[in-house]
């Protein structure tokens, strides 16, 4: 029954193996240039340090909401691919139908300049 | 390879849905490539969508399709009510396009936004599983917050908009809540096998889960027809979103809650109606008196036909207190009555409206019927219907969902209803008192009638006037209807 988690396991241990890998390598023959501006946390190019009630452009909203629409796609996406062959032609079509959805919503958002910046 | 078996799938129960489906995602495509100041076409085009699409649920009529593993039913029930949906929404069209322009936010998405509102309605109508209704319900509510938010650079609008979608959002949660509690309880979605699973039980009511979740669902329901006490956004809603939209979110998706639930009810619940009576009796009571009594005071004239609108759920809920076909066909036939009244009176707020809306009250009507003699007529024909004076729809109506009510001998219920009905008198009529006794105060040069808002004009006093003098025409598909839910 356990073993039955013995893959999840292994992806586990892969993906700690991979961090530590690439997290030592770059340490040991990446280039060192200390700056202030280096050393303080990343924190998506906001000041790590000062008053937390900013404001934000609301194209920050925008953006946010459509990568949730979109990402919403990707995750339908997955469980169809999987179940590809035993769905056949009904579940090609029925994907179709909603991917053009979803594509009439992508031309309309560039359309009309919303993934745009300035 | 075992292959998954996929239900048959029988397309022609949602044939309208598919078609305002894609008609609203090409207008919405057809928006973005045209310059901006020719998108009155788009409300020209959607109106013609929804004559095609009335159409096809006309030509639907009579027939039985379950589809979708009975996801879906096309049933005389559910024409009906699409019917009503498209006329609140082809009404809502007509008005939109001389007030979006006024109000400088003529944007083409008004439209689709519209058509795919309507499309959430009728699968509200047309769904026999809770899960289909819950999808209609959302798809309905999502493009109304938009479009009670529509005229963004209006504060009161963004207000409406706002307060609709925390308010819309929580009642949605109360709804789903049921509905989860009702799958919990009977172990399926389906509106016909939760009524098998309540039959079998010698007192359903005991069952605790069952009740709740029904009790949770009704309140649901309540929050979207506006009953009291769940009435609080109403008025707020009502009067910050642009007029032609509170027109058409106080008919089509009032009538679609109202479908949804008496499908339910009178279906999955038919067992535990002695149950859910009782409890609409208080709503029904409550919410007549709180929507009278708050009108009485109000002097903006939006907010007056929201608190109006409040008390003309309660009338429909005496016909679910009754619950026996006179009462239910009452609601149906009262719905579409309602639909022609309103969206009537609205549409005249419209016309008296300056850009921004400085003249929302009724003191601004002062003197209107002797400078504008036909449109005064117009509305004093829909505010006698508003308050239920023969020989308009709006008495007709009253007197089934009275006369259901008393059948079932709620005897003081419909008092109550009556007397309701004579308070209502009092605000409905003061319009018409300023109208036609008071001196002219302001000269209303700056009205001009479209042809659009003429054509629905037309249609609201004749549907108003042919529903009162002739309801039989009507009224014996409501009944027709109701007998095969």
């Amino acid at each position: 029954m356990l073993g039955t988690y013995l893959p999840i396991l292994l992806v586990v241990l892969i993906a700690i193996i991979f961090g530590l890998v690439a997290l030592t390598f770059s340490s040991l023959i990446g280039p060192k240039k200390k700056t202030a501006l280096k050393l303080s946390p990343y924190e998506s190019g906001c000041a790590p340090v000062g008053t937390a009630r900013e404001r934000f452009s609301i194209k920050f909203y925008l953006i946010a909401m459509l990568f949730i629409l979109f990402d919403i796609e990707a995750v339908f996406l997955y469980p169809w691919a999987i179940l590809y062959k035993k769905l056949g032609v009904f579940g090609l079509v029925e994907m179709g139908v909603f991917v053009v959805i979803l594509f009439v919503g992508y031309i309309y958002v560039w359309k009309k300049g919303a993934l745009e910046w300035e | 390879m075992d292959m998954i078996t996929i239900p048959a799938v029988n397309m022609t129960p949602i044939m309208p849905e598919i078609f305002l489906s894609v008609l609203a995602m090409a207008l919405l495509l057809i928006n973005v490539f045209v310059p901006s100041g020719q998108k009155s076409y788009i409300g020209y085009i959607s109106f013609i969508g929804v004559i095609a699409a009335a159409v096809l649920v006309g030509t639907g009529w009579g027939m039985h399709v379950e589809s979708f593993n009975g996801a879906v039913v096309q049933d005389n029930f559910a024409s009906f009510f699409k019917m009503i949906f498209l006329l609140a929404a082809g009404l809502a069209i007509l008005i939109s396009d001389q007030y979006m322009v006024r109000e400088e936010c003529n944007h083409g998405e008004l439209y689709p936004l519209i058509l795919f509102t309507v499309v959430g309605m009728m699968l509200m109508a047309a769904g026999t599983d809770l899960m289909t209704i819950f999808l209609g319900l959302e798809v309905m509510s999502v493009s109304l917050y938009v479009l009670a938010g529509f005229n963004r650079e209006n504060r009161k609008s963004n207000e409406a908009g706002l307060k609709y979608f925390l308010l819309g959002a929580f009642s949605t949660g109360f709804l789903l809540y049921g509905m989860a509690l009702t799958y919990g309880a009977t172990g399926s979605t389906r509106i016909a096998d939760i009524a098998t699973f309540a039959a079998q039980q010698s007192l359903p009511s005991s069952n605790v889960m069952l009740l709740a979740g029904m009790l949770l669902m009704i309140t649901g329901f309540a929050f979207k027809v506006a009953a009291a006490p769940f009435h609080m956004w109403t008025p707020d809603v009502y009067e910050g979103a642009p007029t032609p939209m509170t027109a058409f979110m106080s008919a089509g998706p009032k009538a679609a809650g109202f479908a949804a639930a008496l499908r339910i009810l009178l279906v999955s619940f038919s067992t535990m109606q002695a149950d859910w009576s009782q409890l609409f009796w208080v709503l029904a009571v409550l919410t007549m008196t709180v929507g009278n009594i708050t009108a009485l005071r109000q002097d903006n004239i939006k907010r007056m036909l929201a608190y109006s609108s409040i008390a003309h759920a309660g009338y429909c809920l005496v016909g679910f207190t009754a619950g026996n076909p006179t009462g239910t066909a009452g609601i149906m036939f009262y719905m579409l009555s309602y639909t022609f009244m309103n969206i009537g009176a609205f549409a005249i707020i419209v016309l008296v409206g300056k850009k921004g809306e400085p003249n929302g009250n009724v003191m601004d009507f002062a003197g209107f019927g002797f400078k504008h003699p036909a449109l005064a007529v117009a509305m004093s024909i829909f505010l006698f219907s508003l308050a239920g004076m023969p020989p308009t729809a709006g008495f007709i109506g009253k007197f089934y969902l009275f006369s259901g009510a008393i059948q079932k001998g709620y005897i003081w219920l419909a008092v109550i209803g009556v007397l309701n009905s004579a308070a209502s008198v009092y605000y409905y009529l003061r319009v018409m008192v300023y109208m036609y006794m008071k001196e002219p105060t302001e000269e209303f040069d700056w009205l001009q009638v479209s042809a659009p808002i003429a054509l629905s004009l037309l249609i609201s006093v004749t549907g108003t006037l042919v529903l009162g003098v002739v309801p039989s025409i009507v009224l014996q598909y409501a009944q027709e209807a109701i007998k095969l839910i």
